[in-house]
């Protein structure tokens, strides 16, 4: 077999497909009718959840963990000023370089500029939801320079063109088969009879990353802790590539939102042990690398940080919403949810999706993502897996009570209000219902509706109210 | 003996009277004295969780104006009784949710009674609500009143903490993630084959029993109404 690629089958990238602009309801409805992507989704969704549920429950300490790492953002979240002139006042003082940028534009025109002033056309990447959310790979791109993901899930996402549907497995939507199709059909260098053994995709990918960390001269990354007391920075991973990068290129810059600040060194004890076990479900994850500004002769000699806000600040003035700012990017939410489990990440529109992304998109982004609170039931899976207690059906509400509504919803919420808080008109309306619902009382249910009641009876049937109401009973037992 | 109302809630009210009427026959049967306020209607859940913060603060405070002189406050709602206790602090600064009760936790917390004298002769799996089991921490209580009952027959749910797509007005602003989320539920729950499928919130069980009602599967029923039974 070769690798030939006009006989691989081309495996369409799973966000082409998403109408451009939709609204949640209907991107999830094309999601739906998407078979593959949902078994992909369910297996790894069922998989991690599981795993993750073993580990979390061998620490009799699990929910002080849980309270201690809450404690600790919301801290951050008093502090944020004095923090991030702490961390830059230690990382320029280690040999750093602190940048300060607005927005994403700003975050990408920074380290678009150091990477030309490094001599260099081309960056390697750790993975990092930071630059996702900026868009760091198109800006480069549209610059004339290029940004190489070197996690395996971000290489894959690269090749097939496609975008991240899931915040730490970025390919959760792909099975082997289709990712061999993939490395087959756009991997320049893949061996010929690649299998989808997932040994031999691994090697593939190892073979074709190790030229782009020999030959990198600037690298870019995240971070998943800044450290204020010393400067440092820190990066959880599992695959070495992040290692890869942090210490191989001359010039190393690092994207961090100013949420990911923690206040000591020591504070790291709590989150190191929350992270590893509800992202990937492990007690410790392979590799963790800190580091504090520039070292002679060890890693990169020219270091940058551009700490990004990015709406983060405005986030923070908002008392109930601010807990998003909370979050440190594990993805249990994401795994335990029964509604991403079902569309995966790209119906959400953002590059947070999940139940984070439902609270986190609308308040980054103000205005533009309405839908995605209600993109949830409400079920509280989420707030139960969450490693800092972010209550996030409490934001959900929150954000649906701050934002806009339909004209038409307002007015019969508001008729139905009304009717609610007036006791005589609300046994009248019950009394009304009984009688006009009669001719179907002896089936016991109707299954057909009028809008908007058909977005009920699209898959069940309505039950119809009884002959004697309960008041009617207690009535005439009180007699 | 203390006053204790009863918070039949609105879909109750509305659908299922024989869910209230178990209620009152489980309370009388261990003693309990119980007051039907028949200027309830609803504590507004709907409204809050729909984004309505100003209508919910108007039921909450109607919903207060009738409880106010009870000792206690039983109903057979989870998510009801976790809307009172949860937002109407915030909503309206009550505190009136540290004397409403779902009625598992007033058997076994207030009453500490686990056998309530039922018998029901039947195959039941259950399936423990969202805002019940997670809001309101109702854990496996409902379930340990439905063990002490005799000759009952519980067979496992699988994936039973799973939601099983209601949530509320979600039901309609997302009709086809729900159902898909109803129809796993729903394959769940008749794979069972039990004769009847109990949960603490007639609106889920609204949900699933509209669904099973096309796909066939066990009967829906309120566990308070097994409670009650006796036959």
């Amino acid at each position: 077999m070769s690798a030939n690629a006009g006989t691989v089958p081309e495996v369409v990238p799973s966000s082409s497909l998403i109408p451009a602009g939709a609204k949640f309801p209907k991107a999830a409805k094309v999601a739906l009718g998407m078979p593959q992507m949902r078994a992909n989704l369910a297996h790894a969704t069922g998989t991690i959840r599981e795993k993750r549920a073993k580990v979390a429950g061998e620490l009799d300490d699990w929910e002080q963990l849980r309270d201690a790492a809450s404690a600790i953002k919301a801290d951050v979240q008093h502090r944020m000023p004095e923090l991030a002139i702490e961390f830059e006042r230690k990382a320029t003082e280690a040999g750093a370089t602190v940048h300060w940028a607005r927005d994403g534009v700003e975050a990408n025109a920074i380290a678009a500029r150091i990477t030309r002033e490094a001599g260099a056309d081309e960056v390697v990447k750790v993975k990092s939801m930071a630059t996702q959310e900026i868009e760091l790979n198109e800006f480069f791109e549209a610059q004339g320079l290029r940004a190489w993901e070197t996690d395996l899930a971000e290489l894959i996402v690269q090749l097939a063109e496609d975008k991240p549907s899931h915040i730490l497995v970025p390919a959760i939507h792909y099975n082997r088969t289709e990712i061999r199709d993939i490395f087959r059909g756009k991997m320049i260098d893949a061996p010929t009879g690649l299998t989808d053994d997932p040994a031999a995709l691994a090697e593939a990918a190892r073979l074709h990353l190790r030229k782009r960390f020999l030959s990198a001269k600037v690298a870019v990354s995240g971070a998943n802790f800044a450290v204020a007391e010393t400067g440092s920075l820190v990066v959880v991973e599992s695959e070495g590539n992040g290692r890869m990068c942090l210490t191989m290129p001359e010039t190393l810059i690092s994207i961090v939102g100013i949420e990911k600040l923690l206040p000591t060194f020591t504070d790291l004890e709590v989150f190191m042990q929350l992270l590893p076990r509800s992202s990937t479900g492990e007690r410790m994850n392979p590799y963790t690398s800190i580091w504090t500004g520039a070292t002679d002769g060890d890693g990169p000699k020219d270091v940058h940080i551009i700490l990004l806000d990015n709406g983060r600040t405005d986030v923070l003035a908002d008392e109930v919403g601010r807990q998003a700012l909370s979050c440190i990017r594990c993805s249990a939410c994401l795994n335990v949810c029964p509604v991403y489990e079902r569309t995966g990440g790209h119906a959400y529109g953002h590059v947070y999706p999940g139940p984070i992304g439902a609270i986190l998109a609308p308040q980054l982004e103000p205005g533009r993502h309405d839908d995605l609170p209600y993109a949830s039931s409400l079920c509280g899976a989420c707030y139960e897996v969450c490693p800092v207690k972010i209550n996030i059906p409490e934001v959900l509400v929150h954000l649906r009570q701050e934002g806009p509504h339909q004209a038409g919803e307002k007015a019969a919420m508001g008729a139905a209000k009304a009717v609610m808080a007036r006791p005589k008109l609300w046994r009248a309306a019950l009394g009304a219902a009984r009688f006009f619902t009669r001719p179907w009382r002896n089936k016991g249910y109707m299954r057909r509706l009028p809008w908007p009641g058909s977005k009920w009876t699209v898959s069940r049937d309505m039950p119809m109210p009884p002959q004697e109401s309960f008041r009617d009973w207690w009535k005439e037992r009180e007699r | 003996m203390s006053r204790i109302g009863l918070f039949i809630t609105c879909v109750n009210d509305a659908l299922y009277p024989s869910t209230p009427k178990a209620v009152v026959a489980v309370l009388e049967r261990l003693g309990y004295e119980v007051d039907f306020p028949a200027a309830q209607t609803c504590c507004g859940q709907m409204h809050a969780n729909s984004g309505y913060r100003r209508d919910a603060g108007v039921l909450a405070r109607s919903f207060e104006a009738v409880f106010d002189s009870y000792d206690a406050v039983v109903t057979p709602s989870g998510s009801c009784a976790a809307m009172v206790r949860d937002q109407y602090p915030d909503l309206t600064g009550s505190d009136i949710g540290r004397r409403v009760y779902e009625l598992s936790e007033f058997l076994l917390d207030v009453a500490e009674v686990e056998d309530v004298g039922a018998r029901f002769p039947h195959s039941v799996t259950y399936h423990p609500t969202c805002h019940g089991t997670r809001a309101l921490g109702l854990g496996d209580k409902p379930l340990r009143l439905l063990r002490a009952v005799e000759d009952i027959e519980l067979v496992e749910l699988p994936e039973a903490d799973q939601c099983c797509g209601f949530g509320g007005t979600f039901a309609l602003k997302n009709s086809e993630v729900s159902s898909a989320m109803l129809a796993d539920k729903c394959r769940h729950a008749s794979g069972t084959g039990a004769e009847y499928l109990a949960a603490a919130d007639n609106s889920c069980l609204t949900h699933i029993g509209g669904g099973i009602s096309r796909s066939g599967g066990p009967r829906p029923v309120h566990y308070a109404e097994i409670l009650a039974s006796d036959a």
